[in-house]
């Protein structure tokens, strides 16, 4: 039988903002245990929660870009259970009224094509903190930095059919929150995080599958190995008419398989209700407005851009979209360069990142300004520098201070061009070799390589390439009539 | 005699320095040492800090700087957090807590320079109506020891009725402040919810609570009703609402005001005594040039059963915080989490906070919660219209505040039903979150009555005002229990 995938992803997003959803503790990543954890955060008696405002404004901002309804009236609920890492013994999370309702995002399919995958809803919440549950001697120890943290969980619908599907439309939401500057994407901290409901059905069935939940995967590829794993695993219990239980399961990345969790962590009543510690959260249309006016220009109307504006293929144009500090950086550098825009692309994305990925640095962070790299392009299109010396110069840029021009000044870099100079060093070369000379007039072509490299290799490389070729055919063809 | 004087008459006293605050606050705080052996108002009394407090108070008013209450005695009901002295709430879960911060009331009491004597016997976690549910032991009524002084606020209520303070704050979540009140012969305020802010206030039923006063009379109110009023951005429900001079508006003439009387107030559970003593009330009102009016509010009798919903459905997620596990107190040696949870709580609270944590948990359960909670949500709002019609035709709404005057230590604490009861008159204005006001109104068998006022939203000042001209022409609040 043949069987289909269907996914709906969760995505727990981190929102940057400085302090936390309720209190002014702060959010940063990485301090001592219980140093970020003020009254509020610890669910001291008395203490209230008031709500951060930028977290609106970040949940409107995501809102606006998957083309969501944004809701006047959203209302904070009480998801109860006890735990020792949630201090109230209740999440404070939107649950029948979220603030952002529908939308979708557009991914990239590995064919080339474009899917549309709907997004049910966002909605705002606080994280708890931690259990640690290593080094305390069979006691557990609690760090209660991360708790009140603000998340936006962000709910596909399940209209994915395969895991890189999954994978994709992840990766997108990824470059997405980082363009709107809402999240880090910081997976290894646990900024962006994952559960996926998979199931499976009998391919030209209507109905659902039961599904299983898989939590907290923290990797693209875990994502894509969990789901996989998970496929496989219902299809083959199925075909051994067994049932697929609907259970949360945690997925193992050391034996790459997915496990059921303890049952009692799973078979809660939430209880959930209004707080009324929060009123309703009103966002009225004026304000979105507001908001609107301040949203950054999203990676697929970049993309489209790059492809009109700058003539780039589509590949060129979804790589530098995908990544804003990148494509800000192209963009800076085209302003400065008469060079053309695949150009510029070829050397931002060329050896300029595998320079930073040597060094493991961000291109928002590299050594090389625009103006510099702009220079470096200058000299190549006004045709200064071979492709070859270019590299040379790009070598100094990268290691110092100094701008192109000096560069070429210095070590006398000027690509040859002047004609009567390249003839005379081909009339050395060939005075120099009449052994290859006489081979080549016995018909041996593959011997017109060997003369431009001596050639270029006599101008250290300045004799303009194209020059050397045109001039060596002439004068060799030349000594032939002889 | 200087705890005979009203809080007004002490701020003139101070400001003329006939006495100095730390005259004042010794006398009271030797009262309380003599006298509370006997009525159990405070869980803990805080002598040296009341000292200090009134020392600043007198060298401000030498330098001239000094707040008008600066050095004025207050009793603080215990479940205000106050950084640095224990807070207890009236429970065993608590007894170990010391706050790190100031609830936003305290710290604006202290700011104005009001002395805390200390911090008063109260129900645990504020719920109950008789004072008996405390892990600090029951409070007495200065009035007849062998009776309850009310409750959840008992503490306080006791504290000012035997002058062991001339003021005291409470909580009010059904009744809390004015059912006490009445029970005390005391003016207690219920403010508008949102008047006064819940930050570090213990929350028992958050949609419900709301701090308030008890004193001697409305003008005494007025003045610290000035200083613990309005917005605080730290409780996301409290109101952003002017606050007005309370007390310019006191002496008020009343021609022409409307006043309203619900028939379901008077019904056949209710003391005829009581009934009386709001009839007589009645004619000193119309003599004052009012205008009474009969009116209805249908849906009072749904009030008890919807607050027992509503109340303890937030109370079952508000008390979830007492695990054990950060603060507060921890079972020894627990086996494991769910042994630590089982006992830490069993063993910290007591059975009316158990009891009531078990319905709020039934009433959220899935399955229930359309038939229990939303339905008793939309009581709530039509409860809430009721008052709202009302208003279209009266300014001001007046009964009795309970249906009997005080009840002898253990008489209803193995009848949870008739002590809710207790709150049939009050528990509808929390629901409504109307401020509301009960003053002395007479005596039944040497026993206070008290008549509840009820305003439309931030209508304080008009309601003291209505308080205040009564009380200029009648003389219940000015008795004292014997031996004062």
């Amino acid at each position: 039988m043949e069987w289909e995938t269907v996914i709906g992803l969760e995505v727990h997003a981190q929102l940057a903002t400085k302090s936390k959803i309720f209190s002014g503790a702060a959010t940063a990543y990485g301090a001592e245990p219980n140093t970020q954890a003020c009254a509020i955060d610890l669910a001291l008696p008395g203490v209230l929660p008031v709500l951060n405002r930028e977290v609106v404004i970040m949940a409107v901002k995501f809102g606006l870009s998957v083309g969501a309804e944004v809701a006047e009236r959203s209302v904070f609920a009480r998801k109860n259970y006890f735990y020792p890492d949630l201090p109230k013994g209740y999440q404070i999370s939107q649950f029948e009224l979220p603030i952002v309702k529908g939308g979708s995002l557009d991914i990239l399919l590995e064919d080339g094509s474009i899917k549309r995958v709907g997004i049910t809803r966002a909605h705002l919440e606080e994280d708890a903190g931690k259990s640690l549950h290593e080094d305390f001697n069979g006691m557990t120890g609690l760090d209660f930095n991360r708790a009140g943290t603000p998340l936006l969980e962000i709910v596909s619908e399940p209209d994915l059919r395969s895991a890189k599907e999954a994978v994709s439309y992840l990766k997108t939401l990824h470059t997405l929150v980082r363009y709107l500057e809402i999240c880090d994407g910081n997976m290894q901290e646990g900024s962006f995080r994952c559960d996926a409901n998979v199931s499976v059905r009998p391919k030209g069935q209507a109905a659902l599958g039961t599904r299983a939940e898989i939590k907290n995967v923290n990797s693209f590829r875990f994502v894509e190995k969990a789901i996989e794993y998970e496929v496989q695993r219902q299809i083959a219990l199925i075909e051994r008419g067994e049932k697929v239980k609907q259970e949360t399961r945690l997925y193992d990345s050391d034996k790459n398989e997915t496990r059921p969790m303890r049952s009692k962590e799973e078979a809660n009543d939430y209880r959930y209700f209004p707080d009324p510690d929060l009123l309703p959260l009103c966002v009225t249309s004026e304000w979105v407005e507001k908001i609107r006016q301040t949203m950054p220009e999203l990676p697929t109307q970049k993309r489209v851009r790059f492809e009109h504006q700058y003539e780039l293929s589509a590949y060129d144009a979804s790589l530098l979209a995908g990544h804003k500090a990148l494509a800000d950086y192209f963009e800076a550098v085209l302003k400065l360069t008469p060079a053309p825009a695949k150009l510029v692309v070829n050397w931002v994305m060329g050896d300029l990142a595998a320079a930073l990925n040597k060094v493991n640095l961000d291109i928002s962070k590299s050594p090389l300004s625009p103006e510099k790299m702009a220079g470096l392009l200058n000299r190549i299109h006004d045709n200064t520098l071979s492709g070859k010396l270019a590299k040379e110069v790009f070598e100094v840029l990268w290691e110092g201070n100094a701008d192109t021009d000096t560069i070429i000044k210095e070590r006398g870099l000027e690509q040859m061009t002047d004609s009567s100079e390249i003839e005379k060093i081909i009339q050395q070369i060939i005075d120099k070799n009449p052994t290859q000379l006489a081979e080549y007039q016995a018909g041996k072509d593959r011997l017109f390589a060997f003369f431009v490299g001596q050639v270029m290799k006599e101008s250290r490389g300045k004799a303009n390439p194209e020059q050397v070729n045109a001039l060596l055919k002439e004068k060799l063809k030349g000594e032939m009539n002889v | 005699m200087l705890h005979l004087k009203t809080l007004s008459e002490m701020a003139d006293d101070l400001a003329e320095k006939r006495y100095s605050a730390t005259e004042l606050v010794t006398h009271f705080l030797n009262r309380i040492q003599n006298h509370d052996s006997e009525l159990n108002a405070f869980i803990t009394v805080t002598k040296e800090q009341a000292l200090s407090t009134a020392k600043k108070a007198d060298q401000d008013r030498m330098a001239g700087t000094a707040h008008k209450l600066a050095g004025i005695p207050i009793a603080q009901k215990d479940i205000f957090c106050t950084k640095g002295i224990k807070t207890t709430c009236g429970s065993f879960m608590l007894d170990n807590f010391i706050a790190p911060y100031d609830a936003t009331l305290i710290e604006r009491c202290n700011q104005a320079g009001l002395a805390t004597l200390g911090k008063t016997n109260m129900d645990e976690f504020a719920m109950g109506s008789s004072n008996e549910n405390s892990y600090y032991g029951p409070v007495r009524n200065p009035w007849d020891v062998t009776r309850v002084p009310g409750g959840s606020s008992g503490g306080s209520a006791a504290a000012v009725a035997a002058r062991l303070a001339p003021i005291a704050t409470g909580t009010d979540t059904g009744g809390s402040i004015r059912q006490p009140a009445a029970l005390c012969n005391l003016t207690g305020l219920k403010p508008t919810y949102g008047r006064i802010s819940r930050y570090g206030m213990i929350a028992y039923a958050s949609s419900l609570d709301q701090g308030g006063l008890f004193g001697l009379s409305a003008e005494d109110l007025a003045l610290v009703l000035q200083i613990t009023a309005g917005f605080d951005e730290k409780d996301s429900t409290s109101v952003d609402h002017a606050v007005p001079d309370y007390s310019k508006t006191l002496h008020d003439s009343l021609q022409g005001v409307r006043i309203g009387i619900p028939k379901e107030y008077f019904t056949a559970g209710l003391n005829p005594q009581i009934a009386h003593c709001i009839h007589e009330a009645i004619k000193v009102y119309e003599k004052l040039g009012a205008t009474i009016k009969d009116i209805s509010l249908p849906h009072s009798d749904l009030s008890i059963p919807a607050y027992y919903v509503i109340a303890p459905a937030e109370c079952s997620s508000n008390l979830s915080r007492y695990d054990g596990i950060r603060y507060g107190h921890r079972c020894e040696n627990p086996v494991d989490l769910s042994d630590l949870y089982r006992r830490s709580r069993a063993e910290g609270f007591g059975s009316e906070v158990k009891r009531r944590i078990m319905i709020g948990t039934y009433a959220l359960s899935a399955g229930y919660y359309d038939a229990y909670y939303l339905k008793a949500q939309q009581i709530r709002q039509l409860i809430r219209q009721d008052f709202v019609e009302a208003f279209k035709e009266v300014d001001f709404i007046l009964g009795p505040t309970t249906p009997d005057t005080a009840f002898k230590l253990g008489e209803k604490t193995n009848d949870p039903i008739s002590m809710y009861l207790s709150d049939i008159y009050t528990i509808s204005v929390n629901l409504a979150g109307l401020p509301a006001i009960s003053a002395p109104a007479g005596f039944s068998d040497n026993l206070p009555v008290g008549m509840q006022l009820i305003g439309s939203d931030f209508s304080e000042a008009k309601l003291l005002n209505i308080i205040h001209q009564f009380q200029q022409h009648t003389d219940w609040h000015k008795r004292m229990p014997e031996g004062v």
